[in-house]
């Protein structure tokens, strides 16, 4: 492990690396450029899109990458976050280094076919460049993420919403627990001990579901290949 | 004394036994391990390929786009499309990844190629009216996407690669390594030169 890091750093020459943030929120702003109502207003946006696609798509803007390639950070910190599901890889970051007036759209492995670097090359020229040369940075950022969003809305649905593979998913658990109520009343006098402890496993494996969707971000897992397009303003 | 004899031999045997099952226990681990890592080295070498494969498949359209506009520049053109044709002749096996020279090779042509590529976008930049093209802006993005895969892959391979190596050279895997057949494979390492943007004579 030590020696996979030390290649690593090693295949980087070129500068410091900036650090790597765990995103929490869906809009991240570390520069203060945004008001708060407009961090608020994206992020509910963004939030709103993920639990009604289960398409992941973060803002990141930071200062200054440093002299780091634009396109090694964003695929880090896409990476580190895990933004995405692990199962559709459907994740996409849109990263502004406002300092070095530079950006990027970082596409997960599932995305590209709905967003093509060609796509995300002209979303960065012609909906986000020009309202960043004018500064304003709100509008620039919303107009990106609508288009993000028109182009991959349509690639995934989450699954309670597909109601043909709905059906089954619902019984099984179903059954599942009639089986333990017969379990638990036939065996109550014997092992009722037992059947305690079967139940306490049974309800800390369905706790485990349904975390991760409240409160701030968090990655399901998704990986990226480098795809995207970067710009310049 | 014909006892104590006979317990000395069969203690020996079966220290014996115990040690030639532990080897084989051993080499079991071992040799699963090292299926798994070239596995892996092999699953990540066929994404760095698709990824070459993918720039090479654009290279035509961009040449045409390019030369719609910049029909002078047929030197550049031309050392980008003849770069290509060197490229798809060569054929890639899985083989390439154990030989040093042909792994060589494989990566010089295709430094021969960002080369060209590079050079004429370089050149490119002379032409207003071709970089407000839509159409070529697209195809630039892609191929931008596609170098900046064909990094990202490269990373990842290395890496695997990386892995490889070093487990099959430590012991006590090398044994087993040397017994199983698994040799060293080879790296990418960056081309010299590789970061500094090529000139471009407009005499």
């Amino acid at each position: 492990m030590k020696i996979i890091c030390l290649f690593v750093i090693l295949s980087f020459p070129l500068s410091a690396q900036p650090e790597v943030p765990l995103l929490k929120q869906w809009a991240n702003d570390f520069t203060g450029t945004l008001n708060k109502s407009q961090l608020e207003t994206l992020n509910f946006r963004l939030k709103t899109f993920e639990d009604s696609t289960s398409n992941q798509l973060v803002m990141l803007m930071i200062a200054s990458l440093d002299d780091y390639p634009v396109e090694y950070y964003s695929h880090e910190v896409a990476q580190k976050n895990k933004i995405g599901t692990g199962e559709n890889d459907n994740g996409a970051l849109l990263l502004i280094a406002k300092n070095d007036k530079k950006l990027r759209i970082e596409v997960g492995y599932g995305l590209e076919g709905a967003l093509p670097d060609a796509l995300a090359s002209s979303i960065i020229r012609n909906e986000i460049v020009p309202h960043f040369k004018k500064e304003n940075f709100y509008e620039g950022i919303t107009e990106g993420i609508n288009a993000i969003i028109s182009a991959i809305g349509g690639e995934y649905k989450v699954k309670r919403d597909n109601s043909t593979d709905d059906e089954r998913p619902q019984i099984i658990p179903i059954i599942f627990m009639i089986l333990i109520g017969l379990f638990m009343f036939f065996f109550r006098g014997r092992g009722g001990r037992r059947s305690g402890i079967f139940l306490g496993g049974l309800g800390g494996g369905r706790g485990g579901f349904s975390s991760g969707g409240f409160g701030g971000f968090s990655g399901g897992g998704g990986s990226f290949g480098g795809g995207g397009a970067s710009g310049s303003w | 004394m014909k006892n104590k004899g006979l317990i000395v031999t069969l203690s020996i045997v079966g220290i014996i036994v115990l040690f030639v099952i532990i080897m084989v226990v051993w080499g079991i681990g071992s040799y699963n391990n090292l299926v798994t890592l070239n596995e892996t080295v092999e699953q990540n070498w066929s994404q760095v390929e698709n990824q070459y494969q993918r720039r090479a498949d654009l290279i035509p359209n961009l040449v045409n786009t390019v030369k719609g506009y910049a029909e002078f520049e047929r030197g550049v053109l031309t050392d980008v499309t003849e770069a290509r044709a060197r490229v798809s002749q060569f054929n890639v096996t899985p083989e390439v990844l154990n030989d040093p020279q042909a792994f060589q090779r494989f990566q010089q042509l295709q430094g021969e190629l960002s080369g060209a590529l590079s050079r004429l976008l370089v050149t490119v930049e002379n032409y207003p009216t071709l970089k407000a093209n839509e159409n070529f802006l697209q195809l630039q993005a892609q191929l931008e996407g596609t170098e900046n895969r064909i990094s990202v892959e490269r990373r990842n391979f290395n890496q695997s690669v990386q892995q490889y190596n070093t487990t099959i050279k430590r012991f006590p895997n090398s044994i087993f390594a040397g017994l199983f057949g698994f040799s060293e494979k080879q790296y990418f390492t960056s081309t010299p030169g590789a970061e500094t943007p090529p000139k471009v004579d407009f005499n």
